[in-house]
């Protein structure tokens, strides 16, 4: 009956409807589409995400106006951006201040999955389909970092593209095709463009519909990590469920608001960050005869630098730098816990979940640092709580002494 | 199906036909797919122009002293040239005990550079600068016992980027993230004093 009432209604809605479900779309995905009434602080990172996404689409727009693509006038472009474009300097921290907050919502949202046990079924593919995002927008902003052609994206973009030399037989020849010249040259610089404003961003769009949809089709987990789908009112609605709108638009929108007054703070006050969002070496135009010494990625990318900087061997650090990030996408069938949320799980759990998030952000900051010394050391030293998370998984969270579900969520009003 | 009305189309239908025509459409498709891709996976590799720029390059090292380092460019690669004296190369079996592969069995370099020094002449080093392990510039810390690397230093090259050490013939250290010694290009001696990067052989003829 619900999805009928567009046979009836007049006036230019009806019509509307009658020639494309528009009412019917609002009413299952945001009017009554109902998510637990229990969610906390961690649950505002899926939709600041979001947020992240389109203003990197409109700045990225703006910013493409005023590019210019090749490897003499890519970092003259960027200048010209930065000092004449009249904003250009806003447009500029606004999208390059994006990425890294792009990564710190995604890092929240799957550290959220991790302590409720979000990837668990049948939230699976909804798990996956977050991974792939995770794994495109690393690649995205691989690329954005270089266009700018200053000498941090030349390094960068050497030190990444060469890791796929460490594939057995075609490595060399892979790594040149990526390249496109015998070097990091004006080819690779072009097709990096491309994908960064034209493919990828279509793949993420794509992939965050579906995300989106697997999402709405399993329902939303809750800090509590039961299913309220299991107790349903005389029409049909989770008990301890209220439609997402209005409800949770107005709880996001506050969250929007607090968000960008953070953001704006960094944008205007300090774009740079210490050289943690824009490095100093990267105000110099690329040089390929000088590698900016020390050197390090993005902040985002640290642990898995450190990771692969622990080994004292090309093929075997890229192989556990490779493993550190695979390993999330098995998550759904390593944990064979009973219950979803840190709220009901063991010691076990929660101990090696600490370690787990420890060790990352250990890592992170080692990353940034030289690779000599004791910084190797601590490296080794954090690799071995961030692999047993995962490689022992399997077995402690079988092992865990799980606490008693509650069959309501639990809600304080 | 005994009294039914007449036959419907989809009784008619010959199902072996059917299975036969669409799986060969779908194979034929697919094949036509797949090759179709091919030319916009080759547009990724090095262009002809890439290739024309990938000439040998000629340089002169008359000016070049011992102890010395010069660079040149051939493919987008920098070349290290040095300047060795005699008593650091006499000292270079010493390091073999600490370095992955002294012998340069699994290193890239020309058959005349597969030896002790890893050069055709003693005097002259010449290296692809590029670390093996993620393509950053070794740095030069030619001096033995230097300040960064400790007293037991013999002197040579050390990465940046993940801190590879390498011996004053490329060699790479035991210990170090790269897997090979640094390659050597294809070069040889135009003259005494003119080195030509790109070519095994160009004293005969060949311009």
């Amino acid at each position: 009956m619900a999805h009928d009432v567009s046979n009836v209604k007049p006036g230019f809605w009806g019509w509307l409807n009658r020639r494309l479900p528009v009412e019917a779309l609002l009413k299952s995905q945001v009017t009554e589409y109902y998510a637990p009434k229990n969610f906390n602080f961690w649950y505002y990172f899926g939709s600041l995400a979001t947020l992240v996404l389109v203003m990197q689409l409109f700045t990225g727009i703006f910013l493409a106006m005023f590019y210019k693509v090749g490897e003499a006038s890519a970092f003259d472009s960027v200048e010209f951006i930065m000092r004449e474009v009249n904003y250009g300097w806003l447009i500029r921290y606004l999208h390059s201040t994006g990425a890294s907050a792009f990564f710190l919502c995604i890092y929240l949202h799957m550290f959220r999955a991790l302590i409720y046990g979000s990837y668990k079924a049948p939230r699976e593919l909804l798990w996956l389909f977050g991974m792939i995002i995770y794994l495109a927008l690393m690649a995205e902003a691989f690329m954005g970092y270089v266009l700018p052609w200053g000498n941090m994206s030349f390094w960068a973009a050497t030190v990444i593209i060469n890791l796929f030399g460490a594939v057995p037989v075609i490595g060399p020849g892979l790594v040149e095709w990526i390249r496109g010249d015998y070097g990091i040259a004006d080819s690779t610089l072009n097709r990096f463009f491309s994908l960064h404003v034209v493919a990828l961003p279509m793949v993420l769009l794509l992939l965050v519909a579906l995300h989106l949809m697997a999402l709405h089709e399993v329902g939303s987990n809750n800090p509590d990590g039961i299913d309220i789908k299991d107790r349903k009112d005389e029409k049909g609605h989770p008990l301890d469920g209220i439609p997402f709108h209005p409800y949770y638009t107005v709880k996001d929108l506050f969250g929007v608001g607090v968000f960008l007054t953070l953001f704006c703070i960094v944008v205007f006050f300090m774009p740079t960050f210490g050289d943690l969002l824009l490095e100093k070496a990267n105000f110099e135009p690329a040089n390929p005869l000088s590698t900016p010494d020390p050197i390090s990625p993005s902040w985002y990318f640290t642990p898995y630098y450190a990771i692969l900087r622990s080994f004292p061997d090309k093929a075997t650090g890229a192989v556990f730098m490779l493993i550190a990030v695979a390993s999330f996408f098995f998550l759904p069938w390593l944990d064979r816990s009973p219950v979803r949320s840190i709220r009901y799980r063991g010691w076990i759990y929660r101990t090696f979940l600490t370690l787990f998030v420890l060790s990352f952000l250990g890592l992170m900051y080692l990353g940034l640092q030289p690779a000599q010394g004791i910084y190797v050391t601590l490296s080794r030293i954090c690799c071995v709580p961030y692999f047993a998370f995962f490689a022992l998984m399997y077995w402690y969270t079988k092992w865990d002494p799980v606490k008693p579900v509650p069959e309501r969520v639990t809600f304080h009003a | 199906m005994s009294d039914a009305p007449p036959a419907t189309a989809e009784a008619n239908v010959d199902g072996t036909r059917r299975k036969f025509l669409t799986l060969a459409t779908s194979i034929v498709g697919g094949v036509g797919a797949v090759i179709a891709v091919v030319p916009f996976i080759e547009s990724w590799e090095p262009s002809e122009r890439a290739r024309a720029l990938g000439a040998p390059v000629v340089v002169d090292i008359s000016k070049l002293e011992t102890g010395q380092m010069i660079t040149a460019t051939w493919r987008k690669q920098v070349i290290y040239i040095v300047g060795r004296s005699k008593a650091l190369v006499d000292k270079l079996p010493a390091n073999d005990g600490e370095l992955k592969d002294a012998s340069s069995k699994n290193s890239i370099q020309p058959p005349y550079a597969m030896n002790e020094m890893r050069s055709r002449r003693a005097d002259v080093l010449v290296l692809i600068g590029i670390c093996t392990h993620l393509g950053c510039l070794p740095k030069q810390f030619f001096d033995p016992g230097d300040p960064v690397l400790g007293p037991s230093w013999p002197g040579g090259f050390r990465c940046p980027c993940h801190g590879s050490k390498f011996d004053l013939a490329g060699r790479v250290f035991n210990g170090s993230p790269a897997p090979t010694n640094l390659s050597v290009p294809p070069y040889n001696f135009k003259d005494e004093h003119t080195l030509v990067i790109g070519v095994d052989n160009t004293t005969s003829g060949a311009a």
